[in-house]
Parts: structure tokens; sequence; C-alpha cells
């Protein structure tokens, strides 16, 4: 049961599914992303734009929901990692499928998280998204109080919480299972990286050999030469061909699995952080329960609210921690299917456009007296 | 190239053409009755280019071949020729053809094969066109320890009358292929035919397979080598002179071989290393050479163009092959990852959608691989015979100039006796005169033998030469076609692979 919230909940007025991120400016080393969304009353769309640090303003404000009741339950839409213009290599292998092409993958992936918060029952009622969707004044870059939600590397005693046992089976099922595939996954994403990697050096390399062969076209009459060169012009474009099937390959290898995989890896990620943040609360509750029996009698009642105040949280982040891995685990399947299928069909289109190709290349060998 | 010599009449008026055209030389062609009776032992032909016995045996320091020792010796001078044992065992020396305008030498021999130039070679065959196939096949190792070594089938299928059988076989090993080019480079090489060089000797690939290492990557240098000999015959006997050579002949058909002497035959590398002296040994002679005829000078640029551009693709193409075997481990890892995904999964429709893809992807790595093969056997490997060509055409173009050096050596001394000559006119030693007068009859045949040798290798290269730019373009079309063949295979395959995935990935929920 929601409480009244100190802040207005606002009703978000653009349709979640689209909000589109549809250009990215580059000034220097800052990057500002243009977000347009249609009105639900019909009229018309909004246009902003955003830096990644309004991104991160935004994700801030969602964190620091402290009134919201049993909002540490809830399976936060990952935020992709910082973009830079002029990428370290760690920020790229941090970045993954993001990286790659010139900025679709990356805006898709913000794309999604708005989507994805728009679409958030708790998420959407929070006056930040409304702010940061519509208002054509970039979002106040003031500091946000500190949130409950350090992402920041965990001390090792927070470590030790993760395993801690739970008291619902249906958490520790998810607990397990979730370590499981979230180890899964992120190999999975590497490895399709490193083969996605491959396909563009193929691509590179086939586009040297291609211009390689121009420089054998030679000058002159003789008819010889002149059949030689027409071999080299026509094999350099075979060689071209290739190459436009290869970028074509590792493209849609990119934009659909690449991306789901990315999504599904990070979201594997949030569903961790909230279990952990439930398993911390346990703990806690735990300790209040303890403190509880073994308070002296003038303690006791302070120490009967506290554990009150705990297990009432508690319960709440559960009930809403239940719902959200429903929810979460309905969606996952969904856009990974989606993701499957989107990969087969684009792959069976450029393989059937590749082998069109590669007959007409062959017929004009074979015509080659 | 009988083949094309017969069906192509464009090609028959350019022989012609070269015979009747322009002289390369302002001197007149020598009749016969200028030949000198002294001249060297069995050959007295005008025009011959056989082989003469005395640059055979002839232990002149110039002898490039000196150079032809196993790839790994020293490059001394000193040592001994060991070209191939002289021409095959059994027959004594052939003459390989001679020119059109003199009638048949009168050779001691018996030899078999007195043919003409590729004109009466037309002539003479009548409708026995090129019909002949080689396969090598069915590596087997024989021996063991450091003895060991790999034995090939070598089975012959031809419809030509040259041959006694239309199918046979035989087995050979790769030091039989070495002596079979050695002996055919002592022959023809210095009189301006290309010789097919043969594969090159490995010294780390051969130690593994003698250890017995049954790997991936000896089974891989079996095959290499395998297919590279396999190119070599087809090439060798590819060409209408070659094909005729009783040492071809007898590699092709005869059961037992008698062992090369020397495992140190020509290698590739050797000749290269020759060719390489040669090139050296002629500009340290700082031959000037005056060319008359600018047609060597721009093929000789051609073929120097032409080595730089092949063996940058060749380069190209190696990092093309490495980078698909490359792909092929990614995508068999990736594909392993993907079935873990898939045993991981609780929910039962994408767990199989994802074992699915895992098997997919299994089987595209199988079609990386394929396509690296296809890359490295089509592309590599032709574009590394080529360069390899190459050596042997610059060496022919060598063999010219070295070729002019000694008649332009001859004149030089014919010139000084003659000045000795007349000096010795004025003196009285009418023996010393009557020696002199002898040494230059001696010499005058010389110089005359020195040009028809030159003119003959001139026109002998023209004709390798267009030989050889026209068997290159059938090469590369025969292969880009066989290649284009496979890519659009395994896009084939691929379509086949996502059609049956679709309906897999459809049916998740």
């Amino acid at each position: 049961m929601m409480e009244e919230v100190k802040e207005a909940a606002s009703v978000l007025s653009v349709h979640d599914d689209s909000i589109k991120v549809t250009e990215v400016l580059k000034d220097g080393d800052t990057l500002t992303f243009i977000i347009v969304s249609q009105k639900l009353s019909g009229t018309g769309e909004y246009h902003v734009d955003r830096t990644y640090e309004d991104f991160e303003w935004l994700q801030q404000h969602l964190f620091s929901q402290e009134d919201v009741p049993g909002i540490q339950g809830v399976i936060f839409p990952p935020l992709p990692a910082k973009p830079q213009v002029n990428a370290s290599s760690r920020s790229i292998k941090q970045l993954g499928f993001l990286a790659l092409g010139e900025c679709q993958p990356y805006c898709k992936a913000l794309e999604t998280f708005l989507q994805q918060v728009a679409a958030h029952s708790i998420l959407s009622k929070n006056k930040a998204v409304e702010v940061f969707l519509t208002s054509s004044d970039p979002p106040g870059r003031q500091k946000v109080k500190k949130n409950i939600f350090n992402r920041l590397s965990q001390a090792v005693e927070e470590m030790r919480k993760e395993g801690h046992k739970d008291v619902d089976e249906f958490f520790q099922n998810e607990r397990d299972h979730n370590l499981v595939l979230t180890g899964c996954t992120k190999t999975a994403a590497e490895k399709f990286l490193d083969v996605v990697a491959t396909e563009q050096k193929i691509a590179v390399a086939c586009g040297h050999f291609s211009t390689a062969l121009h420089l054998c076209v030679e000058p002159g009459e003789d008819p010889d030469k002149q059949a030689f060169s027409r071999v080299c012009v026509k094999l350099s474009e075979v060689f071209e061909s290739i190459k436009k099937n290869m970028t074509s390959v590792a493209e849609n290898n990119v934009n659909t699995l690449g991306l789901g995989l990315d999504l599904e890896s990070r979201y594997q990620e949030a569903e961790r952080e909230m279990l952990f943040r439930r398993t911390c609360k346990l703990v806690e509750l735990e300790n209040a329960r303890r403190n509880t029996e073994k308070a002296k009698p003038v303690k006791k009642a302070a120490m009967e609210e506290v554990k009150k105040a705990a297990e009432t949280e508690f319960e709440h982040i559960s009930g809403v921690a239940k719902q959200e891995i429903e929810r979460f685990q309905g969606a996952r399947v969904e856009m990974l299917q989606q993701a499957l299928v989107s990969w087969c069909e684009k792959q069976l289109l450029t393989a059937k456009e590749s082998a069109d190709q590669f007959n007409q290349h062959l017929e004009v060998f074979r015509g080659m007296a | 190239m009988a083949d094309t010599a017969r069906d192509a009449p464009p090609e028959q008026t350019d022989f012609h053409e070269l015979e009747d055209g322009e002289e390369l030389f302002p001197e007149p062609a020598t009749t016969q009755e200028s030949q000198p009776a002294s001249l060297a032992a069995e050959d007295i032909s005008t025009n011959s280019n056989g082989p003469k016995q005395d640059s055979l045996f002839d232990d002149d320091p110039e002898d490039l071949f000196a150079e032809a020792t196993e790839e790994v010796s020293l490059d001394s001078p000193e040592r001994d020729v060991l070209l191939s044992d002289g021409p095959s065992p059994a027959i004594t020396p052939i003459t390989p053809p001679t020119s059109v305008i003199t009638p048949r030498i009168g050779h001691t021999h018996d030899d078999m094969f007195t043919h003409s130039s590729f004109d009466e070679i037309e002539e003479e065959e009548g409708g026995d066109s090129f019909d002949i196939h080689i396969s090598v096949s069915d590596p087997e190792k024989v021996g063991d320890g450091m003895n060991a070594y790999m034995a090939y089938k070598v089975t012959t299928k031809t419809s030509m009358s040259l041959f006694k059988r239309s199918e046979f076989a035989v087995k050979r090993r790769f030091s039989d292929f070495l002596g079979l080019h050695s002996k055919l480079a002592s022959k023809y090489l210095h009189i301006g035919y290309i010789v097919p060089p043969a594969p090159e000797k490995s010294i780390v690939g051969m130690t593994k397979v003698k250890v017995g290492k049954e790997d991936q990557s000896s089974n891989e240098f079996v095959e290499k080598r395998r297919s590279a000999l396999e190119r070599y015959l087809m090439r060798t006997v590819k060409h209408p002179i070659l094909l005729k050579d009783p040492d071809v002949l007898q590699f092709l058909e005869s059961s037992e071989l008698p062992r090369a002497v020397s495992t140190q035959a020509l290698s590739s590398a050797g000749l290269l290393r020759m060719v390489n002296k040669a090139a050296d040994a002629v500009n340290k002679m700082t031959i000037k050479m005056n060319e008359s005829d600018a047609w060597f000078e721009e093929k000789q640029q051609h073929f120097e163009n032409l080595d730089v551009q092949l063996r940058k693709l060749h380069t190209s193409v190696e990092s093309l092959v490495c980078h698909r075997k490359e792909l092929s481990v990614n995508t068999a890892q990736f594909a392993k990852s993907a079935a873990m995904l898939g045993n991981s999964e609780d929910h039962t429709a994408l767990s199989r959608a994802l074992s699915q893809l895992a098997e997919v992807e299994e089987k595209i790595d199988q079609l990386h691989q394929d396509q690296a093969n296809a890359d490295f056997y089509l592309f590599s490997e032709l574009l590394g015979d080529y360069v390899r060509l190459l050596t042997a055409v610059k060496g022919v173009f060598d063999h010219r100039m070295k070729t002019w050096q000694k008649w332009q050596d001859s004149q030089m001394l014919l010139q000084k006796k003659r000045e000795a000559e007349a000096k010795l006119q004025f003196t009285n030693k009418p023996d010393k005169l009557q020696q002199a007068k002898d040494e230059i009859k001696e010499l005058e045949g010389k110089v005359q033998q020195g040009e028809r040798d030159f003119e003959q290798i001139s026109k002998t290269i023209r004709k390798e030469v267009s030989r050889f730019e026209k068997e290159r373009v059938k090469d590369f079309k025969t292969i880009i076609i066989k290649y284009l063949e496979s890519l659009v295979q395994t896009q084939q395959q691929l379509i086949k692979y996502w059609e049956a995935f679709l309906p897999e990935a459809k049916a998740i929920s």
C-alpha cells in the first residue's frame, strides 16, 4: 500500500514506447543526445537535448526516493556506462557492444533505458522523469543528496552479506539462479563481442586486398596485360562485396543479439543489486531482532521500534521485489526472443543478398572468355 | 599450352611473325657451311639450342648452376656442381626443339624426341589435344624416425598418345620431385624455357612428420605439400616441351625411379639464390647490354612490378587467412558459452532456443574453417606459386644476358686474335701465323654460335613469356571461379541454417 509521498507524484505525459534517441551531436569532447517523445494528448512531440550527466541526474533522483516504500525492491533499469569521445581502451572494454558502430548501439541502449523507466509503474511517477523528457531547459545540475545506492565496489563485509542465507525459498532460488545466469550471460556477451571484432578485422583485410588488386592494373594495349588487368579489377570488386557482406554480418550481430546480450547482462546485474539490497535489509532485520531480545528493559522499547520499522521495510521490499522479479522474468524472455528473431531475420536477409551478389560475380567471371 | 597453340589461330600466326619478323640482330643468319668442324663434340647443329656438352660440364666459374645446391648450403662457388646427374640416366642427352629453319641435326643420339619448335609439334602431333590430369594423393609415411619419408601416389589420367596407358599410378617421394625439377632446370632454363619451380623444402615441417607428431599442424603441412606437388606437376606438363621430356615421362610412368643422387637438389629457394647470384654476377660484370630490343627491357620491368604486386597481395591474403582462422576459434568459443547459457536457463523454450543457437554457431564455425581453407589453398598458394614462378622467369632473362655476354666475349677475343694475327703477318713465324689463323677460324665459329644462341634464347623467351602471360590469366580465372563457387556455397549453407533457426526463435513465447 503506497503512502502519501512528500514529493508530488506526477503522471508522465508521454507515451513510453514513443521515446526515441534520434541523434547524437558531438562538440569537442561533449556528446549531446536528442530525445524525442510523443505527447499522450496526441498534440505533438517533445524535443529535448541531454548530456550523459543529465541521465545521471535522472538516475540519482530515481535512486533517492526514500519515501517510496519498498523502493529498494525495484530492479532499476540499468544505465549504460559513460561514453567517451576519445575512448580509452578500458572504457571501450567496459562499454562492450555499445562502443561499436558510430553510436547507433549506444543510442539504442539509452533509448531502452528511458523507455523502461517511463514504463515502470513506480519510477515513472517520479517528477524527475517528466522534467527530463519534457523540459526544454537542462534539468538541474545541482548535486543530489547522497542516496542509498552506493554502486561503487562494495566493502568486504558487504560482500559477505551476499552469501547470507535467505528466509524465503523463492528468494533463495532467485538469488542462486541469478548468480549463475549473470556469469553465463557476461561470458556469452564477451565471446560474441570477440566474434564481431574478428569479423570487422576480416572486413578491413578484404578492403586492403581489394585496394592492392587495383595496383596490379597496368596500362597498355597488350591484350594479355589487359586481360590480366580486367581480372584484377573484377576480383577487386569481388572482395569489395565480401567486405560489405562481413560488415553487414557484424552490424547485424551488434544491433540485435549483441545489444540483447548486453542489456540482459546489465539487467541481471541490476537484479543482483536489488537482491543484495534486500539481503542487507534481512541482515539488518535479524540484527534488530537479536538486539531487541538482548536489550536491557530500559532500551527494550526503543529496540522494539527499530525492529518493527525494519520488519515493515523488509516486508515492503520483499513485496515489491517479488513483483519486480516476476515482471523481469517475463520481460527478459520477451526481449531475448525479440533479439534472437531479429538477429536471425537480419542475418538471413544478408546471406540471401550476398549469395545473389556472389552469383553475379561468378557469372561475370564465367563469361570472361 | 599445346592446346592453345592448336586452337587459337592468332597464336600460330604469332609464331610465324616472330620467325619472319625483324631480326633481332643485324648480322645475317648463319648457314650450315660456315660451321667449323672443330666445334663442340656432338652438337653440330647450326641452330641447335640443345644442351651443349661443353656448357653442361663446363666448370666455367660463371656457371650459375654451381650455386644450385641444398638450400641450407653455403654458397661457395667452388662447390662442385651438383646438377642433377645431367639428363635422365637411361637416355643419352636429348635435344630440345631445334629451330624450324634448319632440318634436324645429325645427332649421334637415338633420342626419341627430336621435335622441332612449337610449330612443328603442332604439325606432327595433329589432333592429340592436351588432355592430361595428374593427381597427387594418399600420403603415406614410410619408415621410422629421422629416416622416414612421405610417399605420395601420383596418378595420371590421359588420352594422349604420348603415354603407354590411359591411366596409371606410381609412388614418389619429395626428393623425386626435386630431382625431376633439377633435371628439367639443367636442360631447359639456360636456353630460355620457364621451368616451373618445385615446392619448397621444409625442415621443420618434415621433422614433425618424421617424429610422428600426428597433430593438426603436421596434417596441414602434409596437405599443403601434397597440394603443392600436384600443382607443380600440372604446371610442368602444361608446358608442351616439358611434357614430352623423357625425364617427365619416366617420372610419371615408371614404377621404379633411380633415387636422386643428392637430395640437395634444386629447390626453389636454391633456385632463388641462384638467380640472385646470377643477378649479382651479371651486375659485377657490369654488363651494359646494348638492348636493341625494347621488348625485353619492358618485359623485365613489367615482371619486376608484377613481383612486387604479387608479394603484396600474398601478404594481404595471408593476413586474411589468419583472421578467418581466428573467427573460427571465436565462433566455437561463443557456441560453447551459448550452450552454457542455454543450460542455465529456466525458461524451457528460451533454453531450447539458446541450445539451438549454440548448434548453429558450431555449424557456422565449420563454414569459417572451410572458407579459411579456400582462402588459403586457392588464393594464398596461387599467389605464392606465381611469386616463385617469377623467379624462374627472371632467371631466363638473366640467362639471356649471360648468353649475350658470352657472345660478346667471343667477339672481343676474336678481335684481339685478329689484331695479333695482323701483327704476326709482319714477322717471319709461319707456324705461329698458321696457329693464329686456326684460332681465328675457331673463334669465328664460336662468335657465330654465340650469336645464334642469343637469337635463339631471345626467340624462346618471347614465346615463353607470351605463354606465361596467357597461362597466368587462365590460372587466375580458374581459381577465382572456384573461390566464388565456394563463397556462394557458404552463403547458401548459411541461409539453410538461419531458415532452420528462425522458427525456433519465434517459438520462444
